[in-house]
């Protein structure tokens, strides 16, 4: 019925409505120029000669200076800082991806006394802030020497209360029918195979949900690899190792640039190739 | 099972919440072992510091001020992508999407560049388009640097809740829209009596999550101003990692104690907001299928 209708919208209702969408389009283009315009300013800028950063709005440079990317990559330590990051980056998703899944089985499967007080203490730990819990765990995890090491950083990051991830993992595990879990019961399978065999694998769609938040926010995260990193630049991510590199280097702008551009640069090729999964993942928080 | 979990949240979550309360009420240094009992001498301190109160503030006010901004500009272009005539709307998701992803204190690196007041390229565009004659201390004047933090921050996650909307108007059956349409409802009759109730349930968390997440802006802040100039873009944040660890990374001042406590009033201020969204919400969704009823 509907697919009828749809031819009878008459000649000039039909040229409003384009006209409409060109003026929708223009609108978009500028918008969508102004938010990408400062990432290429920088990629301009990171190419120049430092005197000629600030010189006019003009994007192409005249020279390509690719000696800043050298000077800045050893200058501010990328390379150390590159590996520091994907080192707790990946720990910090496969930790929290195992306890979230762990958790978020066992409250999606099973009832027990106290679950819903559980989940609602859970649900209040969400908004505690970072300016609020940073100087004990910074206490914490001096006390349990672990000062010294990536790992005090990682389980750091990992120890905050994800909520939302582990109740998307909750959800998809209620989903799973009964029969399947019987079957594997009858099969012989343990508590703990039957979770890493059948539902583990099953909860994919989840995971990679989980996968990408964790990603972008240890990838990104600033001020715990901050704070404890301190006294310990060996320690530093690229957040913090750009951030820190500007303080000691206020006026060599092209060479600035040229590191938050080596820096940026991947996670933003890593979202142009999987943006899907990442605005899939994204609102997949949202959505339940 | 869920032992590893449960472990690392008391670790990091619950010892955190509850050993602040009992730091804040010593006076330590973090460097030496000894810390001195002094009651609520800190929490005193802090209530007659003026620039307590002005980190406070300025975050309420930071939050009361982008949070709206970002929800109904994120909502126009949520709406406007969402038209299924628009053949590129997953081009400009993807664009707007990108500062999002990116990392935050490093684009306020990027971000006092190109707001730089001698020559930044904001200020040659609009000198060259003639729009301002002068050029403008952005992010050097301490009247114009919340405004201009609060633009470049609406930039950076305006994305967010972008996707969040999108989320919430994809979960609306076209059939709705159909039906409403062959009623002869006009486009803002749809989208009062169809869009608004059903988008309803998830305003009320996409505003929850941007609120709680623009009270929390550390990174963003510390790497575009470092609080300045003279601490006019300071908020609460900032202010208990100045106290804490020092200004600039110095340990030039380490109270832990008393920055405890301004960390405990500023984690019982964020459970205010969390709670009076809550209920809000709460009375305003329980409402709302009376009033779709009625229509």
């Amino acid at each position: 019925m509907i697919a009828t209708r749809l031819p009878r919208v008459t000649g000039r209702r039909r040229s409003q409505g384009s006209t409409r969408r060109i003026i929708t389009y223009v609108v978009l283009t500028l918008v969508c120029v102004i938010w990408v315009y400062p990432f290429l300013w920088m990629m301009s800028a990171s190419v120049k000669p430092n005197g000629m950063v600030f010189h006019g709005i003009g994007l192409w440079p005249a020279h390509w200076y690719f000696s800043n990317w050298v000077s800045a990559w050893t200058d501010a330590h990328l390379g150390r800082e590159f590996i520091n990051t994907t080192i707790i980056t990946v720990t910090a998703v496969v930790i929290v991806v195992f306890t979230t899944a762990t958790m978020g089985y066992v409250l999606g499967r099973f009832s027990f006394p106290g679950k819903r007080i559980l989940i609602g203490a859970l649900a209040v730990l969400i908004f505690l802030p970072q300016g609020y819990t940073i100087i004990p765990i910074v206490g914490l995890i001096t006390a349990m020497h672990l000062d010294n090491s990536l790992f005090g950083i990682i389980l750091a990051e990992s120890g905050s209360a994800h909520i939302i991830q582990l109740l998307l993992f909750a959800g998809y595990f209620r989903k799973i029918p009964k029969e399947i879990e019987e079957a594997a019961t009858v099969d012989g399978a343990g508590f703990f195979r039957t979770f890493l065999k059948i539902f583990f694998p099953l909860a994919k769609p989840a995971i990679a949900t989980v996968v990408i938040l964790q990603f972008i926010a240890s990838w990104n995260d600033f001020l715990i690899p901050l704070v404890l990193s301190l006294s310990r630049p060996q320690l530093q991510t690229l957040a913090v190792g750009v951030y820190s590199f500007q303080g000691q280097n206020l006026t060599n702008y092209s060479e600035m640039a040229a590191a938050s551009t080596m820096s940026l640069l991947p996670v933003i090729i890593v979202f142009l190739c999987l943006q899907r999964y990442f605005i899939e993942g994204m609102a997949g928080a949202v959505r339940q | 099972m869920m032992t590893p979990g449960i472990i690392l949240i008391l670790m990091f979550s619950v010892y955190p919440m509850v050993t602040s309360w009992y730091y804040s009420f010593f006076s330590w240094d973090g460097f030496s072992k000894v810390k001195y009992f002094i009651g609520w001498a800190n929490y005193r301190e802090l209530f007659h510091d003026p620039y307590f109160w002005h980190a406070f503030a300025r975050s309420g006010w930071f939050m009361a001020v982008s949070t709206p901004v970002e929800l109904v500009l994120s909502l126009i272009v949520a709406i406007v992508l969402n038209e299924r005539a628009l053949r590129l709307a997953p081009v400009f998701r993807t664009l707007l999407f990108i500062p999002v992803v990116t990392t935050t204190a490093i684009i306020g690196i990027v971000m006092s560049f190109v707001f730089a007041a001698y020559n930044g390229p904001v200020n040659n565009a609009l000198q060259s388009a003639h729009i301002i004659h002068r050029p403008i201390d952005y992010l050097g004047n301490p009247h114009t640097v919340m405004w201009t933090a609060i633009g470049i921050f609406v930039w950076k996650w305006l994305g967010q809740p972008m996707i969040y909307w999108l989320a919430g108007l994809q979960t609306i059956p076209s059939e709705l829209y159909e039906a409403a349409r062959v009623d002869g409802a006009g486009w803002w009759r749809r989208s009062l009596s169809v869009t608004a109730p059903l988008l309803a349930p998830f305003a009320a968390i996409i505003t929850l999550i941007v609120a709680v997440g623009n009270l929390q802006v550390f990174a963003f802040l510390q790497s575009l101003t470092n609080g300045g100039p003279v601490f006019s873009s300071e908020t609460m944040e900032l202010y208990i990692y100045r106290m804490a660890f020092g200004a600039g990374g110095s340990a030039s001042t380490t109270r832990l104690g008393y920055a405890s406590a301004a960390g405990v009033f500023f984690g019982l201020a964020v459970f205010l907001v969390v709670a009076i969204q809550v209920l809000v919400a709460r009375r305003v969704l329980g409402r709302g299928p009376a009033r779709t009823g009625v229509a």
